[in-house]
């Protein structure tokens, strides 16, 4: 007995250690891309930095809410277009609402990301609302069929590009730095995720982290002990929806562009299968996966454009060997929760 | 006072109905639960004393009758809405957070009777195991069910035996009006029947138990009045000596061995 909970202990330190390192490589790969004036490196690791922001947002319902969501893109595109239609109207002098306040767009990147937070939470809760109504199959049918609504929705507004996408000349300002130079940019997007995982590492030991925790393992525990395993599960889901809404504005800064691919369910798809590469339910999973995958995708894809087929290869073997994905297996916790 | 805590059951069931297809669960079930007392619930596999259980703690829906919690109607509540109230209920199956350690399960029960007691259910930003008041409340219950030594076990590690009394913490840790208990006995070994036996003789002090068991023994050392349920009815209710000596009774249920 006192051996297992010696393990669980020194798994739990290793993980941290695992997680130290891939942040600290995040943080210290493109510091020296700058020194050696490789830009590219920096756009990479700030891609990478991006999808983990929107993976950590997955993995709240996912890992911890046990929720398969195959609709998270609703929420990153709802992120990349709260930031093009403010921007884009910002940069036409074309105010967004004229009547009964006049209400201009901005391209100051702290009201965009306020936007973007709140129309996520926004549409996370109606989505959730309908959604966590049923579970399993169905869930993930629902939240899917959402996607593809929000999908098509863009693809069909012509106001705002509708299959072109919107593009915006200059990426949004933030006061004190110049967001287009990459370095500042990436530090920008970096300092984001580490207060979103800093929030997410206190979240998982909250009470609500607890509750929601429970409620996974056992619908029926919770309600015992008087908790409403909806209102759990409905504020993971909002708590999730937002933060991938944040990752979706920095994303569509990232690129000046905000195009309808950001709602497709294949991108649904490759957040649920990067997060689940590197580990669902760890802190720094996500972060794993965006860094595998913006990796694979850079340099088999440069060989192949049918990159993907090793990506599913990966996932396979970790999915197979490793169920805690690759944070789980470097950490030597097998289990995928806990 | 104490003539009206007698009088006023703290937990009843009036006329519970419940039907799934042609097949009757449950009809016109009627049954209560007095302060200081076990009530238990016997009789044979499929006579619906699981549906029963549902109906009073809300998992499932009555089609018709009414369930009443110190004198409040608490048919419309939920599961949840009426754990809150003050009804705690233990499971046949253990439902709990495998995964969790057993002191995490425990707090988690305190986190549940505290929550609006200076924590929330939904606090974001405070740590759970770090709140002193439910950790000690949950070490409480722990130590009352012997389990205090494995507080940092994962849950999964436990015993079958050992899963029961975590069950059992659970519950406690909720300071519950009254309780319901789904089969505490089965599956434990003689000498955990024993223990478990004494703990809840002790434990209708605090707070009534209604007691579903397949163990006979336990029954009859512990019950202060049985129910039989035979096919969704109530064929008796009595004390001990009037179950064992009801001839229906015997002819229905207890058979040859009793």
């Amino acid at each position: 007995m006192s051996g297992a909970v010696t393990n669980i202990r020194s798994g739990a330190r290793r993980e941290w250690v695992i997680n130290l390192v891939l942040l600290a490589g995040l943080g210290l790969v493109p510091l020296w891309a700058w020194f050696a004036d490789a830009p590219f490196t920096i756009t990479l690791a700030t891609r990478a930095a991006i999808l983990a922001l929107a993976g950590t947002g997955l993995n709240i319902a996912l890992g911890m809410g046990g929720l398969v969501s195959f609709g998270h893109a609703v929420f990153f595109g709802i992120g990349g277009y709260a930031m093009g239609i403010l921007a884009s109207h910002a940069q036409n002098y074309d105010p967004l609402v004229q009547w009964p306040v006049v209400i201009e767009g901005t391209q100051f990147m702290p009201v965009i990301w306020i936007v973007a937070i709140l129309a996520g939470a926004v549409a996370a809760l109606v989505i959730g609302a309908l959604s966590l109504r049923t579970s399993g199959v169905y869930f993930i049918m629902i939240t899917l069929a959402f996607g593809q609504m929000f999908y098509y929705f863009a693809i069909s507004w012509p106001a705002y590009g509708g299959e072109d996408g919107l593009a915006i000349y200059v990426r949004n300002g933030f006061p004190g730095l110049n967001t287009l130079d990459p370095i500042q940019y990436f530090a920008l997007c970096f300092a984001v995720l580490l207060v979103v995982l800093f929030f997410n590492a206190r979240l998982i030991r909250s009470p609500f982290g607890l509750a929601l925790n429970a409620a996974r393992q056992s619908t029926q525990r919770v309600e015992a002990v008087g908790m409403d395993p909806f209102r759990l599960r409905l504020a993971a889901f909002v708590l999730s929806g937002a933060i991938t809404a944040l990752a979706g504005a920095l994303f569509a800064d990232l690129n000046r562009f905000a195009s309808p691919a950001m709602f497709s369910w294949q991108l649904s798809g490759e957040i649920m299968v990067f997060v689940i590469l590197g580990g669902v339910a760890r802190l720094c999973g996500p972060l794993a996966g965006a860094v595998v995958f913006v990796m694979l995708e850079h340099f088999l894809g440069g060989l192949s454009e049918y990159w993907h087929i090793f990506l599913g290869l990966l996932l396979l073997l970790v999915v197979l060997l490793a169920k805690g994905g690759l944070i789980g297996l470097l950490s030597g916790r097998g289990a995928a929760h806990g | 006072m104490a003539d009206q805590h007698t009088l006023l059951p703290v937990l009843e069931a009036r006329s519970i109905t419940r039907t799934f297809a042609a097949l009757k669960a449950n009809e016109d079930v009627s049954i209560d639960l007095k302060q200081g007392e076990i009530h238990a619930v016997i009789g044979p596999n499929g006579a619906g004393k699981s549906t029963l259980i549902q109906q009073i703690c809300g998992t499932l829906a009555p089609d018709s009758g009414e369930v009443f919690l110190a004198g409040e109607n608490i048919t419309p509540l939920k599961a949840h809405q009426r754990a809150r109230r003050g009804l705690a209920r233990t499971f046949q199956v253990s439902a709990l957070a495998m995964e969790d350690t057993v002191l995490e399960n425990a707090v988690l029960g305190a986190l549940g009777a505290q929550s609006g007691a200076g924590v929330s259910v939904m606090g974001m930003f405070s740590s759970a195991l770090g709140n002193r008041a439910l950790r000690d409340a949950a070490m409480e219950a722990l130590l009352r069910v012997g389990l205090r030594d494995k507080a940092q076990v994962r849950t999964a590690q436990l015993s079958h035996g050992e899963r029961r009394q975590l069950e059992l913490a659970v519950a406690l840790t909720l300071k519950p009006k009254a309780f319901v208990m789904d089969e505490p006995m089965a599956g434990l070994g003689a000498s955990g029947s024993k223990a478990m036996t004494e703990f809840l003789d002790r434990l209708r002090r605090e707070a009534p138990i209604l007691l579903v068991e397949h163990d006979m023994d336990a029954v009859f050392a512990l019950a202060d009045r049985i129910s039989v349920l035979v096919y969704g009815r109530i064929i008796a209710t009595g004390t001990v000596d009037e179950i064992r000596a009801d001839a229906g009774v015997r002819e229905a249920y207890l058979g040859e061995d009793a």
